[in-house]
């Protein structure tokens, strides 16, 4: 398949993809404010510094309030992560692509950024009724996409994407929860700690699988559900060698093996992931964990890019000269 | 809404005859529309224009604030040809095509036309599009217009002429597919009682036209559409098409010529490509060869297109014959390689690098239609009847600075066909585009594009000035001939043709 289309379903996937996420950082911390004990509302700034657009945000010159932060994370149209700045490139993306994925798909996508255009336009009544159909808009589109599109190289293209995005997403999301462990280390061990990571669970669609998986709430199983987990879908885990297995299906390389940088590097991620154990992640410190996973994260999506999407112009041919041959 | 009260004005209707009656085509959908319950046309109209949003089907609007996208407009009563009428449309159609490739090819050969004095040889030349690169070029297959795009128009006569041709990229075709999967959910019953011919197979049609164009070579032909990008107007309709094809919709920055073929980059290399619909202009094709200021194009193209190894549809340099002195020549033209007067005449036509025909026309610019002779899309040109004294005489100057870039029409009066106009219907002015494929042999797709001039008495049907579109129904061959079945005249001059 053409370089510039793979880049263009890979991107459409992952802004998809992070859009569905963004709303669900926003709705972990409603869920907070909910039940959060009367006078301490949630903290809104650590939801900017987790989306990793603090220095945009600090830019504007905005207070960090409720108003100001769901606005810049949902309707700013200058915030290159805010929901509709994601679908709006999602859109673009498929635009250029139209071709390649299913007419049922674009439709989707279309009615989901008309969707997410028209709230724009209208104060939000309800916003975690919006967040929810943001989520379920997106689930539309993977389900139309998984039931519609032949499942050959484009199809892991946009596997690829989701699984990264959401691998990286579900890592931030568990930084939430650390950012404000900062604010109320007084809370650990509370009643409303169990109540915030409930949150944190809650906010991955995770709550009643974790339950089944762990039983009892506690910040450890937490964070060993969310970062370990090899069939909870959401699980960085799973997402890594969800994506793992779609990029040897693109290059045909056998598991294990690796031909280029992003096969080197996601296979030894996979393996850290398949050998690590919770306590000696928590203990080295979860945020300087996380961190170094995103960047390993960025390291892959670079690799991506320069094996499949990077320009490149044909080397001169050698040949044998064809005039004395003949 | 009822038809009663319509009225037709001093134009020919193309569904409502003289009397106020339905013609006998329009029967079922009259009959459809008028029982439909008060206010269900007004909601079918409305779901039409809310199903094409959501297909994304819009143009970008300019200067209202990025992102403000509207649908091209779209108005629900159809323009309805009878099977008879469309028989003699599509025979006039194949034979102005099969003229028009031979005028094409004898123009980069022996330029017989032109040694035997039939057209003036110094304005032909001196056309913008014509490709000098192209002089002695054999096209694959000998064919150079392998997608055309022809404008016709009725006059209140009820003749149909045709108002021009356009063989270079003509656009539209994907809006006449996608009104009539609208119109075939908004009127199932009408169309399960009538009979209208298909035109879903066009995608197929052109797929295998392409693939006829093929290098001798291969044996799979891999054909891909070649678009300027994104930001081109006719974006939507280059990806619709490569969807429907199954065909690779490709960038000039997708392409590359290697080892003497032309390339497509993708995830494992590159991989060779054998036709290419393209759908950008020669000028802008191969920066090597014509403007070397394109990015839209592939350096190299033309060397790998003239050694055989790549097709291109429609052929450089086919341009030459859209230009509109060429066309107002075009009688001439035909009777000259076919011996055939055209089934189809020509709207009469003055000649302004002609001294009498400019006289002529500056005498009577008020009255007539001036347009340049190589623009499209309703620019460069002036409604003498519509305008102001001021852009009459404005024009007047710009025609005899550069006669040889001019050529003027009788205003037709446009026929109309009803449209819903709140909560009535009114006559719009309408034109009809029918596509033409010109592989293995020459196929018309039995429908069109019609487009219709929304504002009350407009006569200018282009998208960029405020035109809309309709479903266009060609009605299959019955048995039974309706009665007043509308039988045109015989083209002037041509009686043994009709």
């Amino acid at each position: 398949m053409l370089s510039r289309v793979a880049d263009s379903i890979y991107w459409m996937s992952r802004y998809v993809e992070r859009a569905e996420n963004v709303a669900r950082f926003i709705d972990v911390n409603f869920q907070l404010m909910l039940d959060a004990p009367a006078g301490e509302g949630p903290q809104w700034l650590p939801l900017v510094n987790t989306t990793g657009d603090h220095a945009a945000f600090a830019k504007r010159g905005l207070k960090p309030t409720e108003k100001n932060v769901i606005h810049f994370l949902t309707f700013d149209a200058e915030n290159p992560n805010s929901i509709l700045s994601c679908i709006r490139a999602a859109r673009e993306n498929a635009r250029t692509v139209r071709e390649i994925i299913s007419p049922e798909m674009w439709l989707q996508l279309n009615k989901f950024y008309l969707m997410v255009t028209a709230a724009a336009k209208t104060s939000l009544s309800n916003p975690h009724e919006h967040f929810s159909s943001v989520k379920n808009a997106n689930h539309l589109f993977n389900g139309i996409a998984a039931a519609t599109m032949t499942h050959g190289e484009p199809w892991h293209f946009f596997l690829m994407g989701r699984m990264l995005e959401r691998a990286d997403k579900t890592s931030r999301i568990l930084d939430v929860k650390y950012f404000l462990l900062l604010r109320s280390a007084e809370d650990v061990g509370t009643p409303f700690d169990d109540v915030q990571w409930a949150a944190v669970l809650r906010s991955a669609s995770a709550f009643e699988m974790y339950r089944k998986r762990h039983g009892r709430l506690s910040p450890r199983g937490v964070a060993e559900f969310l970062l370990l987990d090899r069939l909870f879908p959401r699980a960085v885990h799973f997402s890594l060698l969800a994506a793992r297995n779609s990029l040897h299906v693109i290059s045909g390389t056998p598991l294990d093996t690796f031909r280029h940088a992003p096969e080197k590097l996601l296979g030894q991620l996979c393996a850290d992931f398949s050998y690590a154990a919770v306590d000696e992640i928590i203990h080295a410190g979860l945020h300087e964990y996380l961190d170094e996973l995103q960047t390993k994260m960025n390291q892959v999506g670079a690799g991506i890019h320069e094996t499949f999407f990077a320009f490149k112009t044909p080397k001169p041919v050698r040949r044998m000269s064809q005039e004395q041959s003949q | 809404m009822t038809f009663d009260g319509y009225d037709t004005g001093p134009f020919f209707d193309e569904l409502i005859g003289e009397d106020g009656r339905p013609r006998g085509s329009a029967r079922t959908l009259v009959r459809n529309i008028e029982s439909l319950p008060e206010g269900e046309l007004l909601n079918r109209q409305r779901a039409a224009e809310r199903a094409l949003l959501q297909m994304g089907i819009t143009f970008n609007v300019y200067g209202e604030g990025a992102g403000t996208e509207k649908i091209f407009p779209f108005d629900l009563v159809p323009r309805i040809v009878a099977a008879t009428e469309w028989s003699r449309i599509d025979r006039g159609l194949k034979q102005r095509i099969h003229a028009l490739n031979l005028f094409i090819n004898d123009l980069y050969h022996d330029q017989k036309i032109l040694k035997a004095g039939v057209l003036p040889a110094d304005i032909i030349l001196a056309s913008k599009a014509y490709r000098k690169e192209c002089i002695g070029f054999n096209p694959p297959k000998g064919i150079w217009c392998h997608i055309t795009g022809t404008d016709l128009v009725r006059h209140r006569d009820g003749q149909i002429y045709v108002l021009e041709d356009n063989l270079r990229c003509p656009s539209g075709v994907s809006y006449l597919l996608e009104n009539r999967a609208v119109m075939k959910s908004m009127f199932p019953q009408v169309f399960a009682e009538s009979r209208i011919r298909p035109v879903a197979n066009y995608p197929g049609k052109l797929r295998d036209m392409l693939e006829y164009l093929a290098p001798d070579h291969t044996t799979a032909p891999r054909c891909v559409l070649l678009t300027p990008g994104i930001h081109n107007s006719a974006y939507f309709e280059h990806s619709f098409l490569a969807q429907q094809m199954g065909i690779e919709l490709v960038e000039g920055r997708d392409l590359v010529v290697d080892d003497g073929f032309v390339c497509m980059r993708t995830t494992k290399g590159f991989e060779r490509v054998d036709v290419i619909y393209r759908r950008i202009d020669d000028d802008f094709l191969d920066p090597l060869c014509f403007r070397a200021d394109s990015m839209l194009g592939v350096p190299g193209l033309m060397e790998v297109y003239k050694a055989g190894n790549v097709a291109l549809a429609n052929a450089p340099g086919t341009g030459v014959s859209d230009d509109k002195v060429v066309y107002a020549y075009l009688p001439q033209v035909m009777k000259f390689y076919l011996g055939e007067e055209p089934i189809l005449p020509n709207v009469p036509t003055y000649i302004c690098s002609e001294p009498a025909d400019l006289s002529y026309v500056l005498e009577h610019i008020d009255e007539l239609v001036v347009k340049a002779a190589n623009e499209s899309g309703g620019y460069g040109m002036l409604v003498g009847p519509h305008a102001t004294k001021e852009e009459c005489a404005e024009f007047a100057i710009k025609v005899k600075a550069n006669p040889r870039n001019y050529i003027a029409q009788s205003t037709l009066a446009l026929s109309r066909v009803p449209t819903i106009c709140g909560d009535h219907f009114e006559g719009r002015h309408v034109d009809l585009r029918p596509y033409i494929l010109y592989g293995k042999d020459i196929f018309v797709l039995p429908g069109g594009l019609t487009r219709v001039a929304l504002k009350k008495g407009s006569l200018v049907v282009n998208s960029s000035q405020g035109g809309g579109s309709k479903d266009t129904w060609v009605m299959a061959d019955s048995p039974v001939t309706e009665p007043d079945e509308f039988d045109p005249p015989p083209a002037p001059g041509s009686e043994a043709a009709a």
